[in-house]
């Protein structure tokens, strides 16, 4: 029997169909992938089987009888937990309060008494975490093991996982792959969400393929290859961008030199951060998110001050310049969460022009016109869906991104920062902005990349640097590169490493 | 000790009680994710309708247990707007003070007429535990609602803690989403904490009618309401440190009245615009970027 | 069978300006609760508050001077809630210009009227930019909470008119607490023989016109627009987020300073404690009415100026009293704050 069946489940948002028609079964003991590009409605299915949306047609059974999953709530009765990829943990809570939340029963709490229960569940299950912790305090990797064990604690039968290996880094990986197989031996069920092809064919034994809200198929591992699932998932059989050759480093456009920052707790988040960026190179920078990107994005965007240090462009410093004299002296920006890069109520064109308000003004004036314009030879160049007066939160993730990217590299900055460029963008768009950023290298500006996703560092940095709890911790060329090195340099194995170039 | 001493914190204790309800009240609306902005005109309403129910039916703890409904009443329609339709904290909660203060208004004008002098009813007597006792008696010398107050700041820390509505509350204020995940309805739990808040909100303004002024009147609550939310960022939203708070301005609003009675050379109204303008100068010095319950201002949706 | 669902996408345009009106009629059917409880009939009430003021021209001009300071105090509300700035004290700004009308009003006796009228005015927005800076500055240079000092400071400046009004500046031909009467050069003429509509109207348009320009027309009022949608994307687009909040704060102040000008000038001509029955905050309602659009906002305080003199003539004629007029104030503010949640579905047939 089936621990989960789901049936002809369709969702829409608007005009967009989630999921449209989408059979899918979990049997009793196994792991399961459910795999599929952003965006092909992995993600909703999840959600609707979690009680966190409602489909609009279609049918869920447990264990072979129908039910009506309205809320989490209900979910949880039926012995669903889901592991979201934004870990859904109260941070100034402890472990225990986050296990318990919802579930306790009676109305008095009592912290020891909680605490100590979940000490025995956490022993059971061989979760290694220490209930009394505040979440705050903890680690990715912990905070997800925390997750896992809230859903057990709620006596899930069946783990619903997205995306869990997004923010973990290759060890991590590891003990998250043993703690599943444990438990799929203790017969539990794991719908385990992803987009990369080698952890699917790894961990789980069937896999159910989602393209464009319609299910591909379902099959199982042993008889397919990664080669097919690749071609289930977009429907050709290779894809992605990767720079050609070797770039001969001429001088170094963007020079950091001994970088330190605090962040917005207080917290030291750079220490003494050197970088330079050549002309004509592509640097990448991996890590794990949360080891000082965001804050050397800030830095180089000035949006944030730095306790020491110097930034140049070229020959001109800018430490401590605002953003808009950042911009002028020549760097295109990428942010890092694209919202945080564009004023959603405003317009597209409204948009496109504030970064540059004053080559858009008349005695203070706004030249409309001028803006249209602009917007409308942007909006071509740049094949952005969208009409210069639509407001820009209406647009997809790709599209806005197109917008950033037009607003960023038209000018052709001397350097261009970017930040996560690809974050949660479907395919084609991926790949039109990874094009775009090499093509930034070939015509000879500097491009400092940060990126979570290792696989993009590596297949468009010229050089590789590492960042480990806000320090360089080595800068690695991209051809001599490999995963495990790189995946141990990010956990902070320092290694001898001679700085390249 | 001077009987100056003795007196000033007696009425300290005594201006502070109303505040102590008022800021424990917008503690459980924030710390559930909302700020409350209608605790003005609730404070106020519920000043109205304790008046008005202890005038009719005779009985003062009538009239508060009429303002505490009414107040829940108050928080149960704050709860509609910020959280069941998620429209604009800051505007709602104004629009509910704004409301509540012309309703109150249009029935107290409906009741009373206009009358020359505000109507008055005879108020609680206050309690002497220790009876002519020197310095004790006459500090102890207090109404029960200012002793309940007192009772009521380790009760809420009790419940915020050490319940499970509490830790549904403290989850829902920090984050909706988690907790609506964990299978907490956000929008149940912020309701109840605006209703208790609501509730207290309305004993404090109750306070005002019917034990230190026995009467009701258009200036009964004068922006006691918003004094409230500028200690909770003193409180940094804990309940044990509203007392302080809440002392604080109450003393300085009791010096104020002992040095007009002292006849310094001041306008009197110096000293009555002296306890918001030290509120001011102590929010720029200890209340910078203090940083409430992150959930504060959000409305949360589900999809 | 057709079946229909809500879905959640923008509804059709025509649907926007709809949701006013239809918040007007749900509004008048709450309330009407509150009239029969007067024992007054609602629709008899309703005549009287939204037909009788527009049926003579007495009080559809005298509507047009109740309108007039909530026109300011709307225009003053909604630069302040475009740029993110949630400046709650336009009732304290509005005082502090009063306090400077009536204080020029007293000395200007040896200037013209076309000299006195504008020092007038420049000296209200000046006071009530003055007053505003105090949360403003905090807000910006020490990240205090503006809702809250606000609010405060609306408390406070009470405490400085009746300081004045019963201290240095208690009439001295009347003895009442109110300041002595301003000098006639210093009067706002009328504009219209035979009634109270005073030149203030007039700048209270052109102040919501400037305001729209601003917001709409100029690179500041992108900059303002940007802040107020998104200070984290605004800051990394290069705008100085500090310094347009203050520059968004203070034009707010200073608008809301001349409302206290007109009222000091246009109606009164003496400084009294109650200059204002809670402009400031009705100013909240029109800005809120008028979705922060200055035209709609415009409209808005016309409406609202009309439910203050309707509530008048209700409560003379029908004994009602006058409060109708907050209740139905307040509760428009609510009912329209819930009806734009109707933008943002549209019903599909399937």
């Amino acid at each position: 029997m089936n621990a989960i069946e789901m049936k002809s489940i369709t969702k829409r948002f608007g005009p967009l169909v989630a999921n449209d028609h989408i059979d899918f079964d979990l049997q009793k003991g196994e792991i399961h992938a459910l795999l599929g590009e952003n965006g092909a409605g992995k993600t909703t299915l999840m959600r609707i089987l979690y009680g966190l949306y409602h489909a609009d047609s279609g049918q869920i059974l447990v264990d072979g009888s129908p039910v009506h999953i309205t809320s989490p709530k209900d979910a949880i009765g039926w012995g669903i937990g889901m592991v979201s990829q934004h870990f859904t943990l109260v941070s100034p809570l402890t472990v225990a309060e986050n296990v318990v939340l919802g579930y306790n029963k009676g109305y008095i709490y009592r912290p020891q008494e909680v605490i100590q229960n979940v000490t025995k569940a956490a022993n059971q299950f061989g979760i290694d975490v220490e209930p009394s912790a505040i979440i705050r305090h903890l680690s990715v990797g912990e905070r997800q093991r925390v997750e896992i064990l809230k859903a057990l604690y709620h006596n899930a039968k069946v783990l619903i996982m997205d995306e869990p290996t997004a923010v973990l880094v290759p060890q991590e990986v590891d003990i998250l792959f043993q703690t599943l197989e444990r438990l799929r031996k203790d017969g539990l069920s794991v719908i385990f969400i992803s987009h990369k092809l080698y952890e699917v064919m790894t961990i789980c034994d069937r896999i159910t393929v989602l393209r464009d809200g319609k299910k591909i198929g379902t099959v199982l591992k042993n008889d397919t290859s990664e080669r097919e699932l690749a071609r289930m998932m977009v429907g050709r059989e290779t894809f992605g961008v990767y720079r050609q050759g070797e770039q001969k480093a001429g001088n170094p456009l963007l020079r950091i030199e001994n970088i330190t920052a605090v962040d917005k707790k207080g917290l030291t988040a750079l220490k003494n951060v050197s970088l330079n960026v050549y002309e004509g190179e592509v640097l990448g920078i991996a890590g794990v998110s949360g080891n000082g990107q965001s804050e050397l994005t800030q830095v180089l965007s000035g949006t944030l001050k730095p306790a020491s240090g110097k930034i140049f462009i070229g020959d001109k410093e800018i430490t401590n310049a605002s953003p808009s004299e950042i911009t002028r002296a020549g760097v295109g920006r990428i942010p890092e969460d694209r919202h945080a890069g564009v004023v959603g109520e405003l317009t597209v064109a409204e948009n496109l022009a504030l970064e540059s308000i004053e080559k858009f003004t008349r005695r203070s004036t706004l030249d409309k016109r001028l803006i249209l314009k602009n917007a409308e030879q942007l909006i071509s160049e740049y094949q952005i869906k969208a009409r210069p007066t639509d407001p820009i939160r209406t647009l997809s993730g790709g599209n806005m991104q197109k917008v950033i990217l037009a607003r960023a590299l038209s000018p052709e900055p001397r350097v261009v920062i970017a930040s996560q460029p690809t974050r949660g963008l479907d395919v084609g768009a991926t790949e039109y902005v990874r094009t775009k950023l090499l093509e930034q290298r070939n015509r000879g500006a500097a491009v400092l990349l940060l990126s979570e996703d290792l696989e993009e560092v590596m297949s468009l940095s010229d050089r590789i640097a590492v960042i480990y709890e806000g320090q360089i911790v080595g800068i690695v060329p991209g051809t001599e590169a490999t995963e495990e090195q790189l995946g141990l340099m990010m956990t902070g194995a320092r290694q001898e490493v001679k700085q390249h170039g | 000790m001077d009987t100056f001493i003795v007196g000033l914190i007696a009425a300290t204790l005594r201006v502070a009680t109303p505040l102590i309800y008022g800021t424990l009240g917008e503690l459980y609306s924030e710390r559930s994710g909302v700020l409350n902005l209608g605790i003005e005109g609730t404070m106020f309403f519920g000043a109205f309708v304790g008046f008005a129910a202890a005038d009719a039916t005779g009985s003062l703890w009538l009239g508060v247990l009429a303002a505490l409904l009414g107040g829940m009443l108050a928080g149960l329609l704050m709860a509609f707007f910020s959280v069941r339709l998620g429209v604009n904290q800051h505007v709602s909660g104004l629009g509910i003070t704004l409301l509540l203060t012309a309703v109150s208004l249009f029935f107290f004008r409906l009741i009373y007429g206009e009358p020359r002098i505000p109507p008055s009813i005879r108020s609680f007597d206050q309690l002497q535990p220790f009876g002519n006792l020197p310095i004790i008696g006459p500090i102890t010398t207090q109404y029960a609602l200012t002793y309940i107050s007192f009772l009521i700041i380790p009760l809420a820390w009790w419940v915020l803690y050490r319940t499970n509505v509490g830790l549904n509350i403290r989850a829902v204020g920090e984050n909706p989403e988690a907790a609506d995940a964990a299978g907490v309805n956000v929008y149940r739990v912020r309701s109840y904490a605006l209703m208790i808040g609501g509730g207290l909100m309305a004993v404090g303004g109750a306070f005002l009618s019917l034990a230190q002024l026995g009467a009701f009147t258009y200036g009964i609550i004068a922006g006691r309401g918003w004094v409230c939310i500028a200690l909770i960022i003193f409180a940094n939203w804990q309940p044990a440190k509203v007392l302080w708070g809440a002392l604080l301005f109450g003393g300085v609003f009791a010096l104020q009245l002992r040095l007009q009675s002292t006849g310094l050379n001041l306008p009197y109204e110096t000293f009555l615009a002296l306890p918001y303008v030290v509120t001011i100068i102590a929010l720029a010095i200890a209340g910078r970027n203090a940083t409430g319950p992150a959930a504060v201002l959000k409305a949360y949706k589900r999809e | 069978m057709v079946k229909f669902r809500i879905e959640k996408a923008p509804a059709p345009l025509w649907i926007k300006p709809l949701i006013p009106l239809i918040a007007i009629i749900v509004t008048f059917l709450v309330t009407s609760i509150l009239v029969v409880m007067a024992n007054a009939n609602p629709l008899e009430a309703y005549y009287y508050f939204l037909l009788s003021p527009l049926s003579n021209r007495v009080s559809a001009l005298e509507t047009l001077v109740k309108a007039t300071p909530l026109l300011l105090t709307g225009a003053s509300v909604t630069i302040a809630f475009a740029s993110g700035y949630w400046n709650i004290g336009a009732e304290g700004q509005l005082y502090a210009g009063a306090i400077a009308a009536a204080g020029l009003g007293m000395v200007l006796g040896n200037f013209p009227p076309i000299l006195a009228i504008p020092i007038m005015l420049i000296g209200g927005f000046a006071a009530g930019m003055l007053w505003a800076s105090i949360p403003a500055l905090l807000k910006v240079k020490l990240a205090v909470d503006e809702v809250v000092t606000t609010l405060l400071l609306n408390s406070v400046i009470l405490f400085i008119v009746s300081f004045l009004l019963n201290g240095p500046w208690r009439d001295p031909v009347s003895g009442w607490p109110q300041s002595p009467q301003i000098v006639d050069s210093a009067q706002l003429p009328r504009l219209i023989s035979r009634s109270r509509l005073h030149l203030g109207f007039l700048v209270a348009i052109i102040m919501i016109l400037i305001v729209w320009f601003i917001l709409t027309r100029t690179s500041l009022g992108l900059k303002m627009r940007a802040v107020g949608h998104g200070q984290e994307a605004a800051r990394f687009m290069g705008v100085n987020v500090g310094q347009t909040m203050l520059t968004a704060a203070l034009i707010s102040g200073g608008i809301a300073g001349l409302a206290g000008v007109t009222e000091v000038a246009g109606i009164h001509f003496h400084l009294i404690d109650a200059i204002s029955p809670g402009f400031g905050y009705s100013g909240i309602i029109a800005a809120t009415l008028g979705a922060l659009n200055p035209l709609g906002v415009g409209l808005a305080a016309m409406f609202i100026g009309l439910i203050d003199t309707g509530a008048q003539t209700v409560s003379r004629s029908l004994g009602v009293p006058v409060y109708l007029g907050n209740v139905v104030q307040a509760t428009l503010l609510l009912v329209t704050l819930g009806m734009f949640l109707l933008q943002n579905y549209r019903i599909r047939r399937d």
